[in-house]
Order: structure tokens, then sequence, then C-alpha cells
């Protein structure tokens, strides 16, 4: 099988390798040498060393503003989605009446894009505040907390169905067991159910971390960072950095690396945490 | 005590309403506003249309001719189908390959695939947009073959899982009875991936339709899809924004998805739920 399949590597790897070559290698290798030039076109880059990396920590404050604001949000974020999102899997874990339909509108607004998310809180919050006469660009915090709400809507039935999944999974005559000894309700939870789920908290807390991290569209749509660029976050502020600002598209690609780096951070730690975290039984 | 419990299971039950309704009045608000003179929206989006602000199918026939809503809408439906079959087919081949062929090469390629998953779209945005406008695959079509780039990572990690599970007997079976390589997969092993393969599917589907930046770089203006279309008609002229088409154009992008999740409902949760212990 091994050597005719070898025989039909063209039919059966250069499509995708070619795709990927052209949409992922040849970009990422390029974008790493252009972090250490200065261009306005590709073709014109001059080298400048680490001056990109030091120019975006240095003379542009909005960076560092900007991850200050996305550690921040995902920090808030993290805390309440997975609160709520384990609550609510608590609830419909217990099997009782109509929990297809619950999962499954809780589930809905995951599926939402974020362009039409972010439109779609835009008109709610600033309809809220249009009775103080203001929109949401008119302090950080609305913003702020506009991003939250609309991060919670959205993610909210994500990790509660990985929860349920969990949860399901705990032994029920590991919980019997402990009712018949006398534990309470709440003993149970965070004696049995939290450490037999922490997996499952691994992988949520992660999925909210990163994907607070790479927010890109619903930042765009709800705030577009305004005011001043306070609620801008870091993929929206790379974006802008790249093609709102002449002559910074250098800077733009050194702080995309710095990104990808933090990210990448973040993506390991995962891995090491989601093997290490489990309990056994 | 059953008593008991049974009390508690109808407290449960009144608070998942309260919720299941707070999940969905957004949704409900932009569909009742949607119906709404244009001048009522932005101001008043809580309130009722009554015989004043009532305009009947006026935003949606606004929204979808003046911008090239329909063109838009038709134009992101080609674009996820062809996107979607073209990851399918392709990276599930490339998947068997990596996993049946070991070789240092395929070695190298599986990894590569795996850290493109955790690569950040703004790390390539720029040079990415210069290079497919330098091969001149800044168009529809174009734009599928680039989709089959970024989709690859995850589909080739999902799908490589899955076939190293699959027996090598029942492919060697096929090559005795005479398969060669490519009947062997389109007979033999594709129709044995298939749960894996609508898994794929199901998250690239999601993920194309909803995408805005990647469309928005490559194909510009002129080539809308249904989410650049939307953030256009939002940002077009400051002050003078069409709400009530916009209104609509939200309506009419969130109608798809949910008649998608609603006929395959099962396999979208399984699917999305293996995304994320995966990805």
């Amino acid at each position: 099988m091994k050597k005719s399949l070898k025989k039909y590597f063209p039919l059966f790897l250069l499509p995708t390798l070619a795709a990927f070559i052209i949409a992922f290698i040849v970009p990422f290798v390029m974008g790493v040498a252009l972090s250490f030039t200065e261009f306005k076109t590709v073709t014109d880059a001059k080298w400048v060393g680490f001056d990109n990396y030091v120019r975006a920590f240095t003379t542009d404050s909005d960076f560092l503003h900007a991850l200050g604001f996305t550690s921040l949000f995902a920090v808030v974020s993290i805390v309440t989605v997975n609160v709520i999102a384990f609550i609510l899997a608590l609830m419909l874990a217990r099997g009782i009446r109509g929990t297809n339909f619950f999962r499954s509108v809780f589930f809905m607004p995951n599926l939402i894009g974020g362009i039409v998310l972010g439109y779609i809180w835009n008109l709610l919050i600033n309809g809220l505040l249009s009775v103080n006469g203001v929109d949401i660009t008119y302090k950080t915090q609305y913003g702020c907390w506009g991003l939250v709400v609309m991060t919670n809507w959205q993610l909210i039935g994500y990790m509660m169905v990985i929860y349920i999944a969990g949860l399901q999974n705990v032994p029920t005559d590991l919980i019997e067991a402990a009712s018949i000894d006398g534990a309470s309700p709440l003993k149970t939870l965070f004696r049995i159910k939290i450490p037999l789920v922490m997996p499952s908290i691994t992988i949520c807390t992660f999925l909210t971390l990163t994907n607070s991290f790479k927010m890109f569209d619903q930042n765009l749509a709800l705030t577009a960072g305004a005011p001043e660029r306070t609620t801008q976050m870091l993929a929206l502020n790379i974006y802008d950095t790249f093609y709102g600002r002449m002559g910074w598209q250098g800077v733009g690609q050194a702080k995309a690396v710095v990104f990808f780096l933090i990210v990448a951070v973040l993506a390991f730690v995962q891995l090491r945490l989601t093997g290490s975290k489990e309990v056994e039984h | 005590m059953k008593q008991k419990r049974m009390r508690g299971s109808t407290a449960t039950v009144a608070v998942l309403c309260l919720l299941a309704a707070l999940f969905l009045v957004p949704v409900v608000i932009v569909v009742i506003n949607s119906f709404k003179s244009r001048f009522y929206i932005s101001g008043a989006p809580f309130e009722l249309p009554n015989s004043e602000t009532f305009v009947g199918l006026e935003n949606y026939i606004n929204g979808l001719t003046s911008s090239g809503f329909l063109a838009a809408f038709g134009r992101s439906l080609f674009i996820t189908v062809c996107s979607v079959a073209l990851i399918v087919i392709c990276t599930s081949m490339t998947a068997w390959y990596i996993v049946r062929v070991k070789s240092r090469f395929t070695k190298v390629l599986y990894y590569l695939f795996v850290f493109s998953m955790i690569v950040p779209f703004q790390m390539v945005m720029y040079t990415m947009t210069y290079v497919v406008n330098a091969i001149n695959f800044d168009n529809v079509v174009g734009i599928v073959f680039i989709y089959l780039g970024f989709g690859a990572g995850l589909s080739v990690f999902m799908l490589s899982g899955f076939i190293k599970s699959i027996p090598l007997e029942i492919e060697e079976a096929a090559t005795i009875d005479g398969c060669n390589a490519p009947q062997a997969f389109f007979m033999v092993v594709f129709p044995i991936l298939k749960p894996t393969a609508i898994t794929v599917a199901i998250l690239n589907a999601m993920w194309v339709w909803n995408d805005y930046l990647l469309p928005y770089l490559i194909l510009g203006t002129r080539n809308k899809t249904v989410p650049v279309a939307i953030q256009l008609a939002m940002q077009g002229a400051y002050g003078s924004t069409d709400y009530g088409g916009l209104m609509a154009m939200l309506v009419l992008a969130i109608i798809p998805i949910i008649i998608f999740y609603l006929s395959a409902q099962k396999y979208i949760i399984k699917g999305v739920i293996a995304g994320a212990v995966k990805g």
C-alpha cells in the first residue's frame, strides 16, 4: 500500500501542500523576516534589526495598553463565562425535562459570526444607553463591559456543552456513595464533581483565554476601539498599525510576532496542564 | 424527599426559562426592529413597531437591493460550499497519506500542520495578502484555495487522529482485491472517515461563512461577502447609516445559520466539542 500510495503523491498531497505553502508557510517566514525590517511594500524592505520591536513597546503606548486591556478582559471573561456555564451545566446535567431545548438555546449564539454578533450588541447597548443620551463610545467602561457581556452571550453555551459532557462522565455510584455517607450537595460538588471535571475546566479556561486574546471581529463591530483606542484589543491594534498608519508596517509585523509568541506560550502551557491536572479514578 | 426534589427541579426549570428568554432577546429584538422604519431603530430599539413605525418588508427590499447584499449572500454561499468540499476531500487524502506513508518528510509536514493551528491570523495577514495578490489569487475562486491552506491545519490534525485508529487490514484487503491507492481511498477509507469528515465540514463551514478579515483583505469591497457587506453598511456613510437595511441584513445573515443548526444540531454540538478538545 505504501509503495502504491507514494506513486500517487501528486494527487493525495500536492493540492493541500501547495495551498498550505502559499497561504501559510511562505507568509509566515516572510512575516518573521519582515519584522526586522522597515518597509512600505514588501519589496522595499530595509534591515533595521530589533528597531521595530523597540518601537512597538516604547514609542507606541497603544500597544502596551492593548496588551493590558486584552489581559484584563480575558481574566474577567474567563471567570464570568466559566462560572455561569458551569452552573448551567449542573442544572442541565440532572436530566430535567426540556434539556435539549435549553441546550439548543444557550448554544445558538456561538454559531453567529463575530461581525453580526458585534452589531447586534451594538444596537442593544446603544439602545440602553440612549436613555442617558450617550452611546457605547462615550466611556471606556461602557465598551469594556459591553465586550464582556457579548463574550458571555457568545461563549457560555459552548463551555456549558463541554461541562455537561464532563459531568456526565462522573460515575453516579460515586455520588450515591457520597450521599449515603451523608455528604451535603455542596460538599459533593466541591469534593467529587469539580475534581473529576478538572480536565473540562482546564479546556474551557484555555478556550476562553485564547478566544479573548484572538478576538477581532467582535471588537471591530462593537466599539472599533473607541473612545480613543482605549477599548482596542491586541488583534485590532495590530490591524490598525498595518493599515491605519503609513510607514508603520514593520512595527505592525513586529507586534504580530509578539502576539504570536504570546498565543503560542498559552497553547503550550495548556498542553502541559491538560495532561497533568486530570484526577485518576 | 421526592416532593422536595420535585420542587427543586421546578425552580431550576423556572430559572432556566428566564435565562433562555434572556439568551433569545437579542436575536428577537433584531428581528422586531427589521420591520420598523429606519428612523425608529437606533434611538428606541426596545419599542415594538406600531402603525406609524411598521414598514413591512421595506427594509428587506432596501437592504437586499441597495448595497448588493443579495450578490454578497450568493458569493458567501459559493465560497463556503466550495471551500468546505475542497477542504474535506483534499485534507482527508493528505491525512491518509501522512499516516500511511511514514517518512521524515510526512512527519515534519504533520507537525507543520499542527503548528499552523496556534498561529494567529494577524501574524500572516499582511504577507499573505501580498502573496495572494502577487499570484493573482485575489478573486472568488482563488480564495477557496487559500481557505484550503488555512483550514488544512485543524482538518489534517483531526482526520489523521481518526485514521490512526482504522485497522490496516481493511486497506490491505482492498489492495489484494485489486484496488490501487485512489480506489482504496475513495471506496474503502473515505466511507469509514465519514463521521470525522462531517465534524471537519461543520467546523470549517461555520468558520468560512462567518469569516470577515480574510475575504475583506483578499476580495476587498468589490467582491463583498456577507460579513464584509454588513461591516461596510454600518461604516458606509457616517451618521446616515440605514439601520433598517442593517437589521434586515443581520436577520438574513443569521437565518442560514439557524437552519443549518436546526437540521444538523446533533452533529454540530458533537463536532464543536471534538474541535474544542483537540484544537
